[in-house]
């Protein structure tokens, strides 16, 4: 008999879902978010409430387990969004729960090596977002950026971000995902926004943003044309580098 | 700042510059401090890549590309009859705070051709770098040149504000260097680096007993050699390169196919291809010093002064070396296995703790990520597949080029082409 259970696809509710899957001894678990939950034909759902101490005590259990780098490796899988991630990192987390030594690490468990490797991808689409984030100043002094990720990795670069631009607003917004990050010179705040239907993130409205905005967008991309040594050019490169769906973020890269 | 002005000079200037090839942003570990701009990465950050394929991390511009002296390889070469600008100090600190604010950049690379004076063009570098640093607040990367015959004393205030600095002494040969920079000496290139060599070993000391002394060019020294402008053999680039890795403990040595750009007669002529093969080689035997525990008269002597291009220098040392070979991968030492064609050292790390567990086959290699079609040939491991057949160099070699493809095949035949 399969149970499912629905959670706020929040990794504190997946934790939760975890807890109560335990808690209950429940055989068989599928673990969905409301918004990919379908009524089974047979077997029982149930909603789970998101519970911060429960979830607390699954991950300290987990931290007993495994070192903090393997634990990472479990957040970092579950921003994938992946349709079966819950349940990759449920068996995961029941293997390694019910093993003796750590297995953090043993790649010869299928879900534990689908955990590290969809850690990569999201790794290199973190490293891809703080490096093609472009941001603009918009009339009110705030540096404004809009990324669509193929995951979700707003969390994951909060802390870079902060770190390095201390001294100045900024605001980078998920389109995909529809919330943002916002910095007020003090803390970083979740914000949503109300975007207009005529806002188009790859324009630069006078609107919006400064006066000076578009000068610096030229400056940069006469710069970028500049830079280029034509006789050794090489498109193949550059696009294994670039690929072309993080283009409409660049102005450079604007045809 | 003016946006017309500053434009056109920013398009002679970034031009002027881009045959520098460092555009290291990693290695320096400067943190962002009472709420000021920026922190420096470790890792260093690729924010775009030119269509040439290079990455894009720092703003790269000369402060000016006058220049009193004549260098036959240089664009910016007195004789050369083209337009010149330069930027007031203020302008390109500007550019750099308001690039790396947009997330454009990670910090400034800042040459300069050399007007009126060595130290006057030096004083000028350090003092965008201090202006930045002090009145700025600003924690980004900068690379400064070391401009060759700077003054001591100037090059000591340089490393306090810069992460990394570089001379490139461009020619690798005294001889070169003669025929093609005839008003330039070898000592002026040397003399900064030597003292940004002691400093940093001073400043890390010091650091030690005091823990408040300042960084001092934390991303260390660097320098650039120009590939194929003067007739050099590959041993002579390697052997200087040697030098400097040893003497002068640079961080890297960077290598750059001339790209031609004039009609001088004592240089390669305009419309040459550029030797990128051949650099990508010099680079492959960089890394087998640097990483893989060569040394540098294994791969390039007097009986072997050219790298082969038609494969990489860690093939060619094995094929010359076939009584090293085959190496048990299940017991090996860590300087064994990276000797190993087709073996990275992430691989030779990976083997090293997957050994541990079990004996390795073929299956894990591949599983690995190692490149058989070469390694096969050089290792045993615990399965007998890929029976060492006693083959001889030439035909190993035959073996590995058929079942492979390069990127510069096309290079490299030297068959005519018959419809092309």
């Amino acid at each position: 008999m399969e149970t499912t259970l629905i959670y706020d696809a929040t990794f504190d509710g997946f934790l939760t879902a975890v807890f109560t899957a335990f808690e209950l001894k429940l055989k068989t678990v599928k673990i969905v978010t409301e918004q990919r939950f379908q009524q089974p034909l047979f077997g029982s759902f149930d909603t789970v409430y998101t519970d911060q101490e429960k979830s607390n005590r699954v991950w300290a259990g987990l931290k007993k387990k495994m070192s903090t780098d393997e634990l990472r490796r479990f957040y970092y899988a579950f921003l994938s969004e992946k349709p079966t991630v819950e349940d990759t990192l449920f068996n995961a987390i029941v293997y390694v729960f019910a093993a003796k030594k750590n297995v953090g690490s043993d790649f010869t468990n299928a879900h534990i090596l689908e955990i590290a490797k969809l850690t990569k991808n999201v790794g290199r689409e973190k490293h891809r977002m703080e490096a093609f984030v472009r941001f603009k100043l918009t009339k009110d002094g705030i540096y404004f950026a809009n990324i669509e990720p193929d995951f979700n990795v707003l969390p994951l670069i909060k802390r870079h971000f902060e770190k390095r631009y201390a001294d100045q607003k900024w605001l980078i917004y998920d389109l995909k995902r529809k919330y943002g990050l916002y910095y007020n010179l003090d803390k970083v705040d979740i914000i949503t926004l109300e975007l207009g239907a005529d806002f188009d993130p790859t324009k630069t409205s006078s609107e919006i943003f400064a006066a000076v905005e578009l000068e610096f967008q030229q400056l940069w991309n006469d710069y970028f044309k500049s830079t280029n040594i034509a006789s050794r050019k090489n498109m193949k490169l550059h696009i294994q580098h670039v690929p072309k769906r993080y283009w409409k973020y660049l102005s450079e890269k604007h045809i | 700042m003016s946006f017309q002005r500053v434009q056109e000079k920013l398009n002679i200037l970034a031009d002027a510059a881009k045959y520098d090839v460092s555009c290291s942003s990693s290695g320096s570990n400067r943190t962002n401090t009472n709420k000021g701009l920026g922190n420096a990465s470790a890792s260093g950050i690729c924010h775009t890549y030119t269509e040439d394929g290079r990455c894009v991390s720092l703003l790269k511009i000369l402060l000016t590309n006058y220049c009193i002296f004549d260098c036959a390889y240089c664009v910016t070469r007195k004789s050369n009859d083209i337009k010149r600008a330069a930027f007031k100090v203020q302008e390109v600190v500007d550019l750099t705070i308001n690039f790396y604010r947009r997330n454009y950049i990670e910090g400034l690379f800042l040459s300069s051709g050399i007007f009126k004076s060595a130290d006057y063009t030096m004083e000028r570098l350090v003092a965008v770098a201090k202006k930045l640093r002090l009145e700025e607040n600003f924690n980004g990367y900068i690379h400064l040149k070391s401009i060759p015959g700077a003054s001591d004393e100037l090059m000591r205030e340089a490393g306090l504000y810069a992460d990394r600095l570089s001379v490139n002494i461009e020619i690798p040969t005294k001889k070169g260097l003669k025929l093609l920079a005839p008003d330039k000496n070898r000592e002026d290139f040397i003399k900064p680096m030597i003292k940004v060599k002691n400093e940093i070993i001073q400043y890390k000391n010091e650091k030690k007993l005091i823990k408040s002394t300042p960084k001092y060019a934390p991303g260390g020294q660097s320098t650039q050699m120009i590939v194929g402008a003067s007739g050099e053999n590959d041993m002579q680039i390697m052997y200087t390169s040697n030098y400097f890795y040893k003497n002068f403990n640079l961080k890297r040595v960077y290598y750059s196919g001339y790209v031609p750009i004039s009609y001088d007669t004592r240089l390669p002529q305009i419309g040459t291809p550029v030797p990128m093969l051949r650099e990508n080689r010099l680079y492959q035997t960089d890394w087998l010093l640097r990483f893989y525990g060569f040394n540098i008269e294994e791969i390039l002597n007097e009986q072997h002064q050219h790298l082969d291009l038609d494969i990489d220098p860690k093939l060619g040392w094995a094929l010359r070396n076939m009584h090293e070979f085959p190496v048990d991968v299940n017991k090996a030492d860590k300087h064994m296995l990276a000797r190993i064609p087709g073996l990275g050292m992430k691989s030779v790390y990976k083997i090293l703790k997957a050994r541990r567990y079990r004996q390795l086959n073929w299956e894990h290699l591949k599983a690995i990520g190692v490149s058989l079609n070469r390694a096969q040939y050089f290792l045993v491991c615990a399965s007998n597949k890929f029976e060492s057949r006693d083959l001889t160099a030439e035909k190993i070699k035959g073996l590995i080029l058929q079942n492979s493809k390069s990127k510069y095949t096309d290079m490299l035949s030297n068959q005519l082409n018959l419809f092309g």
